[in-house]
């Protein structure tokens, strides 16, 4: 690689404007429209994010890894409207790891793809970018015909002189041009009008999407690198275990397994072939050391500890989101309402289970890493540590990544550890491939919680006062420490939905009671706001019902200080013709303001009192997520969101006996099939407000939906997701 | 032991252990990773393909079963990706992250080869074998319905 690059601050976002590392060549491109590439060649570099060669093709890094949500488009998209590109004429080429050229400005500059926030987090700074390379383009124009740089227009791909009529395609000054050590200056009016956006609000092809219909979309787990062996691991079952007594000579008698390999954390076999090394692996006879917290946790018995703690009004809890003065406000409070919550572990099920390969070289100096990883950084950073050799020495290939929803990012990326260590150990390439009950019994779990609610009304029924403690598992400081302290040790992954600002009640307290559990946590998608919405939610259903109102026309008065929040409620009341009743079924309604992206949803349910089975029949929602980059994609991420909300509403659990996790894979833990599926409605409602997230924001509407549709049509509350069967009916024999 | 099948209409001969699965012969021997692991367990149909012509889940099939078989995978299910199915997949916009996709056309595509004109209910029934955790299903459905209208 050639290293030598000119890298100069333009101020935004910490981002740079520089020359570029020349990569390979573009795969094949197919019609009209964008394509991936894996590399610029040797098109001369305008930017770190745009290279032009001569004959037009215009290259555009993505810093976001594409994991189903589309940024990996999204991104392009934004610096091409900004540049005027020809899309069809634009290769967009995965970033290489380096956090300051690409870092995510929504995560302190970390490459990081996650918390539905590539949009949101890189809008600004990839427009600036865009229009940077547009400017050198018209000055060397301008140069060239000799005449002043504000004569000159663009067309997609096409700098123009209307006086002369002359016209240079952007290959063509690519040819000639001279790029200036420093960047141009853009000023926030030198960005296109929204109105004139031809690529933005658009709907383009995903660049991803041709080779996810012919099987040549690429995977970490596709990767082949000659010479390679297939590892794999038995974890210990309980996190920060280690291996004790190890009886491998079943594993080494199967034919083709060549090393059986004791790690820290586990076991690794080393075999000719996959077959082979998961045969090893199943082989392994092995007792644990149990010194670890997580031994004798039972889940089913912690949730009531957890309980407990939430009501324990007596011991306060860590502070998260404060408004006003709580105590006088309850004190001075007519009446006073309490609810409780409760909601289990979940598990991610993305579809591709973890995986990578590494080939560390002979003297143990360097590595090559395939992956896909949320972040391309931090796992560069992962392998680095595990060899103690510099992060220069480690080479990333990033892949597609077979969906993610939190799994993909942790710190630590345990998933990467493991084929660096197996090919350290043989010094030959290793991919190392995670069963799914690998997955599932080695996963990392959306915490455990339960959630004590407090209201406070005065004498009109108004709420002036809000208290929601919170006890779960510690994510963030599990996941990621140095996020942790980065967020003045606020675990954000486990409070974010508790703090209600947007219904602007006065006097409110959320509090996290942390539980050193040694269960192992992580982000799953829709993050805190899953549990603490249902909580928020569905205790505001309880209130309206105490007020004898309408729970939505409860949320039109919490709302009327949020006019984007009440369109999206009026929207969803419309669409679902809310009003309307329907035998034998009920709906049931809820809001979120997820990080300003505004959702609301109406579910229609039926329940076979019978089995305690709920039936989710029509789901509808609106969404208003500022400016819509790509729309369609917004409804699909919206769709996928209800569906992944539905699961853990109603089928997926994990729970955990004696520390060691009790399911294996889909024939335990239930995720939604087609059958269980609503029809769903989804109003993308576009405002002129800056993008925010669509890729999860539909999730934490679905539980609290359900819970008030079965109220509805059962006169029943249903408090502790999932809503399974049996849950279903003690309550309604309650 | 030495199974000879044909995989997209072509010869191959493998010599892998007795009860190896289709599934891994494909994609660690045969190079076709378009099929995808994803359960083990015939549970999440990310690995199906067609055997003489039926969807079957490739987890399950110990190489055995394939002598003189005809297998086919989403790398053979059309020769330039413009299966209806295929085409119909982009006009939706299915895809997300894509994983389950190939099995997802492969069933469909079983689906379609013995009823060409499905009802709605006869598509929801058939592809809850398949699981696609980013929730395309609606889309998944629009899909069949267009590829079988437009053939």
């Amino acid at each position: 690689m050639d290293t030598t690059r000119r890298e100069f601050m333009v101020g935004a976002a910490g981002l740079t404007f520089g020359l570029l590392v020349p990569g390979c060549v573009p795969v094949a491109t197919r019609g009209a429209t964008a394509t991936l590439a894996t590399g610029p060649g040797d098109a001369p570099a305008f930017s770190p994010w745009v290279s032009i060669a001569p004959g037009g093709t215009v290259y555009i890094q993505s810093p976001a890894v594409e994991m189903g949500q589309g940024s990996l488009t999204s991104l392009p998209l934004i610096i091409a409207e900004e540049l005027d590109a020809d899309w069809s004429k634009v290769r967009v080429v995965p970033a290489p790891p380096d956090d300051k050229l690409y870092g995510n400005p929504g995560f302190g500059g970390t490459m990081l793809t996650a918390g539905s926030n590539a949009v949101r987090s890189y809008f600004q700074p990839l427009r600036v970018f865009g229009a940077q390379v547009r400017r050198v383009l018209l000055d060397n124009a301008a140069r060239r015909w000799s005449v002043p740089t504000s004569e000159l227009t663009t067309e997609p791909g096409v700098v123009v002189h209307a006086k002369s009529g002359r016209r240079l395609t952007y290959g063509e000054i690519a040819a000639f041009a001279e790029i200036p050590a420093k960047a141009p200056e853009i000023k926030p009016e030198d960005l296109k009008k929204p109105e004139a956006f031809r690529l933005i609000g658009k709907d383009v092809l995903r660049v991803d999407l041709p080779g996810k219909i012919d099987g040549t979309a690429r995977y970490s787990i596709d990767v082949e690198v000659p010479g390679m062996l297939y590892g794999a691991i038995l974890r210990a079952p309980v996190e920060d275990s280690a291996p004790v007594d190890v009886d491998d000579a079943a594993a080494r008698a199967i034919p083709g397994v060549t090393r059986v390999v004791r790690l820290p954390f586990g076991v690794g076999v080393i075999a000719d072939t996959p077959w082979a090394a998961f045969a090893a692996k199943d082989a392994l006879r092995v007792t644990w050391d149990r010194k670890a917290t997580g031994w004798g946790f039972d889940s089913d018995e912690a949730i009531a500890r957890y309980a407990t703690a939430a009501r324990d009004l007596g011991t306060p809890g860590k502070p998260w989101a404060a408004a006003g003065d709580v105590r006088a406000a309850f004190d001075q409070a007519k009446t006073v309402l309490e609810a409780e919550y409760r909601c289990d572990y979940a598990y991610h099920a993305q579809m591709e289970p973890l995986n990578s390969t590494a080939a560390v070289s002979p003297n143990g100096e360097a590595c090559e890493i395939w992956v896909g990883s949320q972040s391309q950084t931090i796992a560069v950073a992962a392998a680095a540590k595990t060899l103690e050799i510099p992060a220069d020495k480690v080479r990333l290939h990033d892949t597609l990544l077979g969906g993610s929803f939190g799994r993909r990012g942790h710190r630590d990326e345990e998933f990467v550890v493991d084929s660096v260590l197996l090919s350290k150990e043989v010094r030959r390439p290793v991919k190392v491939m995670w069963t799914r009950e690998d997955d599932v019994r080695n996963g990392r779990f959306r915490p455990m919680s339960a959630h004590f609610l407090r209201a406070g009304l005065d004498k009109s029924g108004r709420i002036t006062a809000w208290h929601h403690r919170l006890a779960c598992d510690w994510v963030l400081p599990y996941v990621d420490p140095v996020r942790y302290r980065g967020l003045r040790e606020n675990d954000v992954i486990a409070v974010a939905g508790t703090e209600v600002a947007s219904y602007g009640i006065p006097n409110r307290l959320a509090e996290q009671l942390g539980q050193q559990t040694g269960m192992r946590t992580s982000p799953l998608r829709g993050i805190g706001f899953v549990a603490n919405k249902f909580a928020t939610e569905a205790f505001l259903d309880e209130i309206a019902e105490r007020r004898r109102m309408d729970p939505t026309a409860l949320r039109l008065e919490l709302l009327e200080n949020l006019p984007r929040g009440e369109a999206v409620v009026h929207a969803v009341l419309e669409m679902s013709d809310y009003r309307r009743l329907r035998p034998g079924r009920g709906v049931g309604f809820a809001f979120v303001d997820y990080a300003n992206t505004m959702v609301a949803g109406v579910a229609e349910v039926s329940v076979d009192r019978a089995s305690g089975v709920i039936r989710v029949h029509q789901f509808w929602c609106a969404i208003d997520p500022g400016i819509a980059v790509q729309p369609d994609n917004i409804v699909a991420q919206t769709e996928g969101s209800i569906v992944y909300g539905l699961g853990l509403a109603l089928t997926e659990r994990i729970s955990i006996k004696d520390g060691v996790v009790q399911q294996s894979n889909f024939y335990d833990y239930r995720v939604p099939r087609l059958r269980d599926v609503p029809e769903m409605h989804v109003k993308l409602m576009r405002t002129a407000n800056p993008p925010t997230g669509v890729g999860q924001m539909a999730t934490p509407l679905v539980a609290p939906a359900i819970a008030a549709a079965v109220h509805a049509a059962t006169g029943v509350r249903l408090r502790h997701t999932p809503f399974l069967p049996e849950r279903v009916l003690v309550a309604m024999r309650a | 032991m030495t199974v000879e099948f044909t995989v997209n209409d072509k010869p191959v001969r493998v010599n892998v252990p007795e009860g190896t699965r289709l599934l891994w012969v494909l994609r660690e021997r045969l190079h076709l990773t378009g099929t995808k692991y994803g359960c083990g367990v015939a549970q999440c149909g990310a690995c199906m393909v067609h055997v003489d012509g039926a969807a079957a889940f490739s987890c399950q099939v110990p190489i055995e079963a394939l002598r003189g078989k005809a297998v086919t995978t989403i790398e053979g299910l059309s020769a330039d990706g413009r299966h209806p199915l295929q085409r119909a997949w982009l006009a939706e916009r299915v895809p997300q992250c894509g994983y389950c996709q190939s099995g997802q056309i492969m069933n469909a595509a079983a689906l379609l080869a013995r009823n060409p004109r499905p009802t709605r209910d006869e598509i929801v029934e058939h592809m809850s074998a398949n699981i696609c955790r980013c929730g395309t299903y609606q889309r998944i459905v629009r899909a069949i319905e267009r590829a079988s209208r437009e053939g």
